[in-house]
């Protein structure tokens, strides 16, 4: 990842949705990637039900799950595989999106 | 009746090319109004009713925010899943149970017609429709059709023979039929299921329809026998994994030959012919080879092999007809990508945010990723996953998995059984509500 990218996606974990941010990086990004997630946990992460319910959750809260689950920190039978698949920066974006999100 | 008042109305809106009052609204032309839906920026016509057409539909209305307008032409008037209908035959679910209508789709403001495309006018961006519907315009189409099958490589499989010798390779009547079939044989008979060349339609498909069926027997007919003939060189996905479940559960009814294309069938005699064997089946389920959906090939979209429709990673837009993008089984394949129903509702939505973009006069997205994961039931329980992650790479312009990611499971567990069944609860809603 370059290192323009990465403080952009700090930046954007520091403010959701700063619309100076917004015209210089695919402001879409996050929510595409989450769009990833939506096929066992819902549309937007709002799970209906058997997979954790991913809308609404804190930024931090996913952050921390899916770098464990990357790590091997968590218990998992396919997360440990699938949060590989996703950078430091890319996580970020996924979770400031899901964040945003309202479970149904 | 209805049908003819709503021909009238798709004529009346093709010729005005605004249709605002399609919701249902009244049209007042003041945007502002907070009742009126959005002035539409286009249409986007949809092929296919199936994990990935329905998948694009519901997101392009979702991501336009309603801007876009969006026709859906599905011939069947409700979806079946092919995933988990391996389990109907195992005799643990019943068809009704994978079965959802289209309602949610139109609540998100997507008219679903209930026709078939017959022909594309690419150049004059138009399709035609078998039954009830005039020609419609659009400004991009779809078409997600999913595979059809190469009937004339398997000798002997004419429509006549077609009618016993089933491939259920499309969940629905012929599920239950193929169920039928399989109670109707006594005990002691053997169940031969014929595997064609990848790629196919859910590679790990037919090795978790091998391990239903032979679920069901060892329930109700314990002398009878699976036999798996497959044209590839071993289990295609997650071979281990499956054929320790045929050792540990199954010892003694499940058979798997590899490198066993089968070459004809004769349905009257009920046997299938290899190079080395003819071999006599009392209930025969053979896959035919499969090449992406007929009005895929009519169209001129098919740009390899005769089977399989290239696509630009970047938007799926066909690399040989502009404005027409191609979801699903039908593409041809990037490196490592399956042709499964979980990465067709992942074209769908790498397809809808393109067409966003493309459509309000913008790039799509450089950087595209989609996932995948299958499940396969290898008892009534029991799961097995593989998964993906795979992301563009400009240099070889196509998606490519991430390194280190994906993986198969360590072993078959009721847990993954448990999140296979919400998988598909989740999907089927993704695309469908």
């Amino acid at each position: 990842m370059n290192a323009k990218f990465s403080l952009l996606a700090c930046l954007a974990v520091a403010s959701a949705s700063s619309p100076s941010w917004a015209q210089t990086v695919d402001p879409n990004l996050g929510r595409n990637m989450a769009a990833n997630c939506a096929n066992c946990h819902g549309t937007n992460g709002a799970s209906v039900g058997g997979t954790a319910v991913l809308a609404g959750q804190s930024r931090e809260t996913l952050v921390k799950a899916l770098t464990e689950f990357r790590e091997g920190k968590r218990p998992a039978t396919i997360m440990h595989q699938l949060s590989k698949g996703y950078s430091n920066e890319q996580i970020a974006l996924i979770a400031a999106y899901l964040s945003t999100q309202k479970s149904k | 009746m209805k049908n003819q008042q709503r021909r009238r109305f798709l004529q009346a809106s093709a010729a005005s090319a605004i249709s605002a009052s399609l919701g249902g609204m009244a049209v007042t032309g003041c945007a502002t109004t907070p009742a009126s839906p959005p002035r539409p920026i286009g249409r986007v016509i949809v092929i296919g009713g199936g994990f990935g057409g329905a998948t694009a539909a519901k997101y392009l209305r979702m991501w336009s925010g309603g801007t876009i307008e969006v026709f859906l032409v599905e011939r069947n008037t409700e979806f079946v899943s092919c995933p988990i209908s391996n389990l109907v035959l195992g005799g643990t679910r019943n068809i009704g149970e994978l079965t959802r209508g289209y309602q949610g789709l139109r609540e998100h403001g997507v008219q679903v017609l209930n026709d078939e495309v017959t022909a594309i006018d690419a150049d004059k961006k138009l399709v035609k429709f078998r039954t009830k519907f005039s020609d419609m315009g659009y400004d991009r189409l779809i078409v997600s059709p999913g595979v059809d099958f190469m009937f004339d490589q398997v000798e002997g499989l004419t429509a006549e023979a077609q009618k016993t010798v089933l491939h259920a390779w499309k969940a629905g009547p012929d599920t239950v039929a193929l169920r039928r079939q399989l109670e109707a044989m006594p005990d002691g008979g053997t169940y031969v299921l014929s595997i064609p060349r990848a790629p196919y339609r859910c590679p790990p498909g037919p090795y978790e329809r091998a391990s239903q069926v032979a679920f069901y027997f060892k329930q109700a007919k314990p002398r009878s026998k699976v036999l798996i003939l497959d044209a590839n060189e071993d289990v295609t996905s997650k071979g281990p994994l499956f054929k320790a479940a045929w050792r540990e559960l199954y010892g003694g009814i499940v058979e798997y030959r590899n490198n066993s294309e089968v070459k004809g069938v004769d349905s009257r005699a009920s046997t299938v012919r290899t190079d080395f064997d003819t071999i006599k089946a009392d209930v025969l389920n053979v896959l035919p080879p499969m090449r992406a959906g007929d009005i895929a090939r009519t169209t001129g979209l098919i740009t390899a092999n005769n089977r399989w429709c290239g696509v630009d990673w970047l938007s799926m837009e066909s690399t040989v007809r502009k404005g027409i993008h191609v979801l699903g089984d039908a593409t041809l394949a990037a490196p490592a990508m399956p042709k499964s129903g979980h990465m067709a509702n992942q074209h769908g939505k790498l397809a809808a945010a393109a067409i966003v973009e493309l459509m309000n006069g913008r790039q799509p997205s450089t950087e595209p990723m989609v996932a995948n994961t299958c499940y396969s039931f290898v008892s009534d329980k029991e799961v097995i996953h593989v998964s993906s992650v795979h992301r563009y790479d400009a240099a070889q312009k196509t998606l490519v998995t991430v390194p280190g990611s994906g993986g198969v499971s360590a072993q078959r567990s009721e847990l993954e059984g448990a999140y296979a069944g919400a998988w598909a609860q989740n999907i089927w809603s993704d695309m469908l509500s």
